[in-house]
């Protein structure tokens, strides 16, 4: 009993720590190829993990109206991105809690985070922690439904709603040439973006008043705060990247925690993937220009009806087989 | 003693004290409410002992009511869940109420009207016959609406209250036609008659649209909704919270019945109608939620949306039950169920919230409020509880019926219908749609109300609530979160009622280890809240402790940021409509016409700019307007008629009598 436990004890801590220590590393890829790609020299791709330390070494200056929630919240956005990172498998399936929640679960904690996030942004009460939660909950109540319907049609070709199922199902299943997959990649990709405040949707880097959302809900934050919930950001990336990974990219994920070596080789082809994903975007942020924010509504809508038109084909074809 | 002799004795006993309370007025202010929290307990504990017994159904037949039918009652297992919560909310309601009132003087009109409001609902659940269910349906119609229009002075009171009064005649009379439909030209109004009977497929199809029309219009379902987000709010809070949270819950009651147990298997397409009218409610109720600032209409819309939930979740009962999926529809079924559950929750927990902000302030406008999370710190924590958990956050209980919804419209590709097939993911779209909304429309709710500065002196001055209000606020809270973290049991809890419906049940608790829920035995998916929270607990004190032992503490308190610009005046924050306003212009301008006007004066002008945003209520205008003009154009035409001499009376009668004759005479 004990022993049949170890594996995916190990394999969940394993995960967890992988993901954090590794989604700063994820930003500074991002930063130092749109860097390079602008012909700057750009920074070290490890300066994140020094701007998270100089961050959290510093003092944090809250407004005198503050109350619990602004000091609360960022923990709770760490620590539910961070549960909801863990239950996604990346390099093996097979998770000690992956049986606590599906890929609805999993959204629905996103949600709880961005919930968080939203209330600490009005906490304030300033004009811009009220701009930048308005917007973003605008933009979520888009971007979820169509992420659900990127669920419903993994749901329906894979006939659960797990995550580590539909992936072991999609690596080992020949499942052909699904249209409906196609459909819910351009999907998902406009989720990506817009959950992550990506450019198209949203500028990570920008402090410029009328087009920030993300960050203008942040904007009070400072020190270990800030810290935390620019690490939460970063690990939202990792975990929409490895969930990305899961669903058009599964080949090569351990489904057995038996051998060392299909391990390894699972682990440097998860980070190989994630990493390669990481230049895909810097690539296509440095190609596009931001749109505003009431486009936002257009380009998600537009994603939520392709979703939905996948997961309608998939109904009607459902009775034909 | 029979369990349902001691309902519908306490349930007499509730209905009597009416009197004594409407003549006396020490035992109306002292004793009543303890009265009647006492009462409702005692109910409350008979019907969880029958639920969790399993037993049998219990029959009664008093000799009062109609002749040679008598009163019928009977205590199932379906009626039972329901008197859960309708007593659960009771005993709350009425525990909140002793100490609610002191900034509401009209208040002591409604009390009388309490107790015998939850009797007649409990009449409602235990109703074995149609002329007992419709004397409870209708006596619940009017105390209700006595207790809206408590406050009468107000003009906007008293259109509620009318509005409230033909909504619910006209609902009452299409469920007496439904039932004098099911009841035949034998006239067996007894449940067990109508069971027993073989209906043809076009009665039980206009039956059920009957009883759709019927309770939808008492849950409020769009398009007759129009009355609840005006009389819900109008009454007491505590009102408010029974008639949004337990009276609603009465409604899905009475079309459970009818729909599942007296009609038998429904068809196809009488789903696919109660599916889209869910699922449209679902949108529009969230949608008008958002763009109000009144916090306790705000909450009425919010109810209209969750009616949408349960009763997509009914559809779909219906729909796997047309296909002969019992298992199936025994999960949406105890979705739907869950949901009523847990939105009675909610629901009251907001109402009674509320109520504490406008006790505590004297104001339920939220864009004069803000925060009042400093004023009263622990209305705060239990209203955010209730806010998270009907926005369908995860660990709390609102996810939890819905996550079982969404695995229920997984499951819907196996319905051989097309027009289902179709309908089916266009529904599992509205629903995301919906629950999205709903966590936006809450953050402004909570983000408005209790955070932020305060915006006007009432808000500054605010104060905590009685020991009773938030004693029951977090009696609430925590049964919010018992009922997310541990779902099975309640879901266990419904195996009865399942069972008896449809015929099926979910997959017991006890064969499954660690709190799993999984939808259907041998699927994939699962959902473990007590897991869930546990892992979110411990990433959390993780995390705290890794920043508490490697980064700074220093702190220094200052004033806000702001880029630079704050802005003095509490009221450049976002308040309640300019929250909305990327909301509305995605969604509003198409579905309520909305418009922003800015009347911006030219420079060198002194006057103030303005600002206003008009919205038209399609349903209003589109739907009532025209029938309001219909009656009124044929009052007019008939009114001539009121005033003729008796000769041509006389010469009416004469010529009807003719046709009359005419007519038999071409009939035989």
């Amino acid at each position: 009993m004990a022993l049949d436990l170890l594996p995916p004890i190990a394999a969940q801590i394993g995960q967890m720590i992988l993901v954090i220590l590794v989604a700063p590393l994820l930003i500074g890829v991002i930063r130092k190829t749109k860097a390079r790609l602008l012909c700057r020299v750009g920074a070290s791709i490890f300066q994140p993990y020094l701007d998270l330390w100089k961050l959290m070494v510093k003092e944090i200056v809250p407004a005198h109206n503050t109350s619990w929630i602004y000091r609360v919240a960022p923990y709770v956005v760490f620590s539910t991105t961070w549960v909801a990172a863990a239950l996604v498998p990346t390099f093996a399936t097979g998770l000690m809690f992956h049986g606590a929640a599906d890929l609805v679960a999993i959204v629905g904690l996103l949600a709880t985070a961005r919930f968080a996030l939203a209330l600490a942004g009005m906490d304030v009460g300033t004009s811009f922690g009220g701009l930048g939660a308005s917007r973003e909950m605008m933009i979520s109540a888009l971007a979820e439904p169509a992420m659900l319907m990127v669920v419903f049609t993994l749901a329906m070709l894979a006939h659960t709603t797990h995550l580590a199922a539909i992936a072991t199902f999609l690596a080992h299943q020949p499942i052909g040439l699904q249209l409906s997959l196609m459909l819910v990649f351009l999907t998902f990709i406009a989720v990506l973006l817009a959950e992550n405040g990506r450019i198209p949707i949203d500028n990570p880097a920008t402090h410029l008043e009328l087009t920030m959302v993300h960050e203008a809900m942040i904007l009070e934050y400072s020190g270990r705060h800030l810290a935390v919930i620019e690490a939460a950001a970063a690990l939202k990336l990792v975990l929409y990247f490895s969930v990305f990974l899961c669903l058009f990219a599964p080949c090569g994920i351990v489904t057995s925690l038996e051998s060392v070596p299909a391990i390894l080789e699972g682990f440097v082809l998860y980070m190989a993937k994630l990493l390669l994903g990481g230049v895909a975007l810097a690539i296509g942020e440095t190609c596009v220009a931001k749109m505003r924010v009431f486009r936002v509504a257009e380009f998600l809508g537009a994603g939520l009806v392709l979703g939905l038109l996948a997961v309608l084909l998939l109904f009607a074809s459902e009775g034909v087989r | 003693m029979n369990a349902l002799c001691a309902v519908s004795g306490t349930t007499a006993l509730l209905a009597a004290s009416f009197v004594p309370a409407s003549f006396f007025r020490f035992f109306s202010t002292k004793l009543l409410y303890p009265i009647c929290v006492l009462l409702c307990l005692f109910l409350l504990a008979q019907d969880v002992s029958f639920l969790l017994s399993g037993a049998a159904p219990l029959t009664l037949v008093l000799p009062i009511g109609l002749p040679d039918i008598g009163m019928r009652l009977r205590l199932d297992s379906l009626s039972s869940f329901f008197g859960i919560v309708v007593n659960l909310g009771g005993a709350l309601a009425s525990f909140y109420g002793i100490g609610y009132g002191p900034h509401d003087p009209h208040h002591h009109r409604a009390r009388p009207f309490i107790p015998i409001f939850l009797a007649a609902m409990n009449l409602v659940l235990m109703a074995d016959d149609a002329f007992t269910f419709l004397l409870g349906w209708e006596g619940m119609s009017l105390l209700s609406w006595a207790m809206v229009v408590s406050n009468h002075q107000e003009w906007g009171n008293r259109k509620a209250g009318y509005i409230y009064l033909l909504m619910a005649n006209f609902g009452g009379l299409v469920l007496l036609l439904g039932f004098g439909l099911l009841a035949g030209h034998g006239g067996h109004y007894g449940f067990d008659s109508i069971r027993a009977m073989d209906k043809p497929v076009w009665m039980a199809g206009l039956a059920l649209l009957l009883a759709l029309i019927g309770a939808g219009s008492k849950a409020g379902l769009v398009p007759l909704h129009v009355w609840l987000p005006l009389a819900h709010p109008a009454a007491p809070s505590n009102v408010s919270a029974l008639m949004s949270g337990v009276m609603t819950k009465v409604a899905v009651y009475g079309f459970i019945r009818i729909a599942f147990d007296l009609l038998g298997t429904p068809t196809w397409w009488e789903s696919l109608i109660v599916l889209l009218l869910g699922g449209i409610t679902c949108v529009i109720g969230v949608l008008h939620a958002m763009l109000q600032e009144d916090l306790k209409r705000l909450l009425a819309y919010s109810t209209v949306e969750n009616i949408g939930i349960i009763f997509i979740g009914l559809g779909l009962a219906m729909a796997f039950r047309a296909n002969g999926m019992e298992a199936v529809a025994a999960l949406a079924l105890t979705a739907a169920l869950l949901h009523v559950f847990n939105h009675s929750l909610f629901k009251s927990l907001l109402f009674f919230g509320a109520g504490a902000v406008l006790s505590g302030s004297g104001e339920r406008n939220m864009d004069r409020l803000g925060g009042l999370i400093h004023r009263m710190p622990q209305t705060a924590v239990a209203f955010l509880i209730g806010c998270v958990s009907i926005a369908a956050l995860p660990p709390l209980n609102g996810f939890v019926s819905e996550w079982l919804t969404f695995q229920a419209i997984l499951l819907g590709p196996q319905l051989p219908w097309w027009g289902l097939k179709f309908a089916v993911p266009v529904i599992g779209c509205m629903l995301a749609l919906a629950a999205a909304l709903v966590a936006a429309c809450f953050v402004k709710t909570y983000g408005v109300t209790f955070l932020g500065r305060p915006r006007t002196q009432a808000a500054e001055t605010a104060h905590e609530v009685d020991i009773f209000s938030r004693t029951t606020l977090f009696i609430l809270s925590a049964l919010c979160l018992v009922a997310g973290i541990v779902p099975g049991f309640f879901i266990e809890a419904l195996g009865p009622v399942t069972q008896s419906l449809v015929g099926k049940s979910m997959p017991a608790a006890e064969s499954l280890d660690w709190f799993v829920v999984v939808p259907q035995s041998g699927s994939l998916s699962s959902y473990n809240g007590l897991a869930l929270l546990l892992f979110i607990l411990i990433s959390g004190v993780v995390t705290a402790w890794f920043i508490h032992a490697f980064a700074s503490r220093l702190t220094r308190k200052t004033s806000a940021w702001d880029c630079g610009y704050p802005a003095p005046t509490p009221l450049s924050q976002y308040g309640g409509s300019s929250f909305a306003q990327p909301v509305r212009r995605v969604f509003g301008t198409l579905l309520f016409g909305a418009r922003d006007h800015v009347d911006m004066p030219l420079p060198g002008e002194t006057r103030p700019a303005h600002f206003h945003v008009s919205l038209v209520d399609y349903v209003w205008t589109r739907l009532y307007v025209p029938i309001v003009q219909a009656v009124r154009y044929a009052s007019a035409k008939i009114e001539p008629f009121q005033a003729l001499s008796i000769r041509r009376y006389l010469m009416f009668s004469f010529f009807t009598l003719i046709v009359l004759l005419i007519v038999v005479a071409l009939w035989h």
